[in-house]
């Protein structure tokens, strides 16, 4: 636990990603099995402990320190399990215990119940100093906040035994913690895991945004970019899953695509309800808005399933009938999908069409017509593109609708945490519900805590921190004084909030410093935009 | 019992002690200020009158380059400073000079604190514990979260930093004002005797340390050295130079800062600091809840810092206690 501790502490105060990634690679390359392992699957947010949450570890606290200096330490830190570290009381007795390995740790752990974690965990914070029970904590409770993604993580596991990350990748989603297959293959010369016949996830291919460019449409094709959620349907061994964009096995959220897909495939696409919000009757799919009664559910009754029926608009075919067609080109792979589709079932599949222009100016004004349909924008994709793990540069193409602006002004902020602790980074904004200068108020629209630079933040918090009108926690209320300019996607209509409506994508687009919060836009003019 | 101590009144730009018109580290210029100690949020230019000890007048004598109106005032010495006011410098422990100021008016004591600190520093003379009716703290690190380990552990860290880095030179960002010079010495305790780098900007306070009798050993200017003279050497800088285009000229410096903050990791984070050093001049949390039952006085009143968690704490041992929403002063580099 020593060594895993020393790891996350170098992490947090290490910037240099080679830096990160030597680290890493050190410790995977020293630490014996299966504690590396069990270290890899924690910086890939592998693991979950469900008997112990943030919870948990704040009602231990509330035992042992006044509630009202835990919530105040709390609010400062910004992380949970740092305060507990520094606040848990260091046992009278300190005499020195044992290391625990990772591995032990993990066990102890997996073991706990919800009902025994109170009674069992503060033996194990007594046994560890402050860094170690940091580590524990972020351990049991997930979210690193070492500034390390998956990916990193895997290239350094790549690096520290000189395997292609590609081929870590591959192996990846088909492996369960602490990956035992997987060093005996990298680390220790054999054979490669065996996942065949799993339904495992491939890593998406990604799109960079087209800014300012032009392409040429002998080489790019052009697709409608739809606002659903990207998926993979995956269907090996008899067994079909669902996966999100992160890797996410959503498969009990969407029952109905799990008995339609004929042949074993890997197929990517867009998850869409059906309905006419998106490029009308022939675009056939509802608003994102209604897509979102349907996620994040672990079950869903008969009457969702009827209300917001689900499909997937097809985009691409990685894996078909035990050929792997990712190296092959785009247009190949969109020949051999579209000789797939009348073997699909139409109730659940349909195949998302190209958008054909004579050129690009031509695009360009048919790409300005997708505000009216509803669609983000357009997808260029390079004809002879292999498909590829993650975003590669002049591969894939996003190119969205220019985004939506209105003045709001900043009603509450909070503070951020992580990176951003102590600073107020989360802004609550609205429009007036009239005008204002007739004592119109001002309802919240929406929320947003990016698009603003460092120094920004800091004149940000300042602003706040001189113009509080009320704290409520970690949260204040400021005067109706700042303006910012948010730019945003798309905006629907919403029963959660007291404006009706809400915004897709909202981001601060500039702060304006110079303009009077009374010459803020109007509730009846972002309602206006809805295109529900 | 505030009705009885109506003589003190706390206003957002300073404490004003009323029958003398004079003020206790005043953020804006006033006729007559007391000030604690040389911080540029505590001691300001431009008073009429600047009571405060040699030391603090000396740098703010560096700072404004003037010393009209300058009063001293000696440890231990009481002043008389109108309306029945008297006025006793006793030191504070923050930096050279520092001082409490303890005022008594008609049987009634009042303790300043200003910035303090019990830790041993020995650049500084040591706090003193002293009764009073009011005793008027600051808050800085005023959160159970902070406890500031003892300094020579810090220095070994920084020490083992330089071992393992001969190809480097650790950087180490602090005040340039107490913590520069603290960090300095304590480095020279610890029995490293090789150059010290220096930012142009430390030199004229380390001098000054130096003319008040506290020894530095040798301290060379980074503007004339060479760039590989001071790989595997420590430089020290302000921290706002630690990311500026100033320490480009470093060999791949490895950054550290030495400052109570760095306690919290994201804080350290946020600074892009790569060692976090947690050496502070102000009072830790079980510094300023020991020192308030040691005073044990009638009321406790909070300056400037985390107010709220002292506050919380005084009431949970049943102390009066109030907070002062004094406006100016910075902390966040300490």
């Amino acid at each position: 636990m020593e060594e895993f501790a020393a790891l996350l502490d170098a992490l947090v105060y290490t910037t240099s990603r080679n830096r990160k990634l030597a680290l890493i690679a050190a410790y995977l390359r020293e630490a014996p099995d299966p504690d590396r392992g069990w270290a890899l699957a924690a910086l890939t947010d592998g693991l979950d402990f469900p008997a112990v949450k943030s919870s948990t570890v704040r009602n231990l606290m509330m035992e042992r320190v006044d509630p009202v200096l835990w919530a105040l330490s709390r609010d400062f830190v910004g992380d949970t399990a740092e305060t507990a570290s520094l606040l848990w009381p260091e046992p009278e007795d300190s005499a020195p215990q044992p290391d625990l390995s990772l591995a032990e740790v993990v066990a102890h752990l997996s073991a706990l119940t919800r009902a025994t974690a109170p009674r069992e965990l503060p033996a194990l914070f007594d046994r560890l100093d402050a860094k170690g029970r940091y580590a524990l904590i972020k351990l049991a409770t997930g979210g690193m906040r070492v500034g390390v993604s998956a990916r990193l993580a895997k290239t350094a596991f790549a690096m520290a035994f000189d395997v292609p990350v590609e081929e870590v990748e591959e192996y990846w989603h088909a492996l369960t913690p602490p990956y035992a297959e997987l060093f005996a293959w990298a680390a220790d010369g054999g054979p490669p895991p065996d996942c065949e016949h799993t339904p495992r996830f491939r890593p998406f291919m990604l799109a960079h945004p087209l800014e300012d460019g032009v392409v040429d449409l002998a080489d790019y094709a052009a697709e409608w970019k739809w606002d659903g959620i990207r998926v993979q349907l995956v269907r090996a061994g008899g067994e079909t899953r669902v996966y999100s964009r992160s890797g996410d096995d959503i498969s009990a959220t969407f029952p109905e695509l799990l008995d339609v897909l004929p042949v074993d495939a890997v197929l990517d696409g867009e998850l869409l309800v059906r309905g006419s919000a998106q490029g009308g009757e022939a675009g056939g799919a509802a608003s994102f808005n209604a897509l979102q009664q349907r996620l994040g559910r672990k079950s869903v009754s008969g009457k969702m399933l009827k209300e917001f029926p689900a499909f997937v608009r097809l985009y691409d075919v990685l894996l078909l009938e035990g050929t792997d067609w990712r190296e092959h080109p785009w247009k190949s792979r969109r020949a051999t999908l579209e000789a797939l589709m009348p073997h699909l079932p139409e109730s659940h599949f349909d195949l998302s069409q190209l958008v054909e222009a004579p050129d690009f100016a031509a695009l360009a004004a048919i790409r300005d017509t997708a505000r009216d349909e509803a669609i983000e924008g357009l997808m260029l994709k390079h004809r002879e593109s292999p498909y590829v793990a993650g975003r590669k540069v002049a591969l894939w193409y996003k190119w969205k609708r220019d985004p939506l602006l209105v003045d709001c002004v900043v009603m509450y902020a909070q503070r951020g945490s992580g990176k951003r602790s102590s600073f107020h980074s989360d802004f609550t904004f609205g429009c007036w519900n009239g005008d204002p200068d007739a004592g119109a108020e001002l309802l919240p629209v929406g929320k947003a805590y990016t698009g603003f630079t460092d120094a920004e933040l800091k004149q940000l918090d300042k602003f706040v921190r001189q113009n509080t009108l009320n704290k409520f926690g970690p949260v204040r209320e400021v005067k109706r004084e700042l303006v910012f300019e948010v730019a945003f996607d798309s905006v629907h209509s919403s029963k959660r909030h007291k404006s009706g409506l809400a915004m897709r994508f909202p981001r601060i687009h500039r702060i304006r410093w110079d303009k009077p919060a009374h010459e803020a836009d109007r509730i009846k003019g972002l309602r206006a935009l809805i295109k529900d | 019992m505030t009705a009885a101590f109506s003589w003190i009144r706390p206003e957002p730009w300073g404490i004003h002690i009323v029958p003398a018109d004079a003020w206790v580290d005043p953020s804006r210029p006033v006729p007559r200020a007391l000030v604690t100690h040389g911080h540029a949020d505590h001691a300001r230019g431009g008073h009429g009158a600047t009571l405060a000890t040699p030391a603090t007048l000396a740098i703010m004598k560096l700072r404004y380059a003037t010393s009209d109106g300058a009063q001293p005032v000696e440890y231990g010495e009481t002043v008389s400073i109108g309306g029945g006011v008297t006025a006793t410098y006793l030191p504070a422990g923050h930096v050279l000079g520092s001082a409490q100021i303890l005022l008594e008016y008609a049987g009634e004591r009042v303790i300043i604190t200003g910035d303090y600190k019990r830790a041993p520093d020995p650049t500084c003379a040591p706090f003193e514990v002293t009764p009073c009716d009011i005793f008027i703290t600051e808050a800085t690190f005023g959160l159970p979260v902070f406890t500031h380990p003892p300094i020579r552990e810090e220095i070994a860290k920084l020490l083992e930093a330089r071992e393992e880095n001969p190809d480097s030179c650790i950087l180490v960002g602090a005040y340039a004002l107490g913590k520069a010079q603290r960090v300095i010495a304590e480095l020279r305790a610890a029995g490293h005797t090789e150059t010290i780098w220096l930012h142009g900007a430390m030199e004229a306070m380390c001098r000054l340390y130096e003319e008040h009798g506290v020894l530095l050993g040798d301290l060379r200017l980074v503007s004339a050295a060479k760039k590989d003279e001071m790989r595997g050497q420590i430089v020290m800088a302000p921290p706002s130079a630690l990311n500026d285009r100033w320490s480009r000229r470093l060999p791949e410096p490895v950054t550290a800062m030495a400052s109570g903050w760095m306690r919290v990791r994201q804080r350290a984070r946020q600074r892009g600091v790569e060692l976090p050093l947690v050496i502070s001049d102000h009072a830790d949390w079980n510094e300023l809840t020991r020192t308030i039952a040691e005073v044990n006085p009638q009321e406790t009143w909070i300056t400037h810092g985390r107010e709220e968690a002292l506050l919380r704490w005084c009431e949970l041992s049943q102390r009066r206690a109030r907070a002062l929403a004094l406006v100016g002063y910075e902390d966040e580099d300490d």
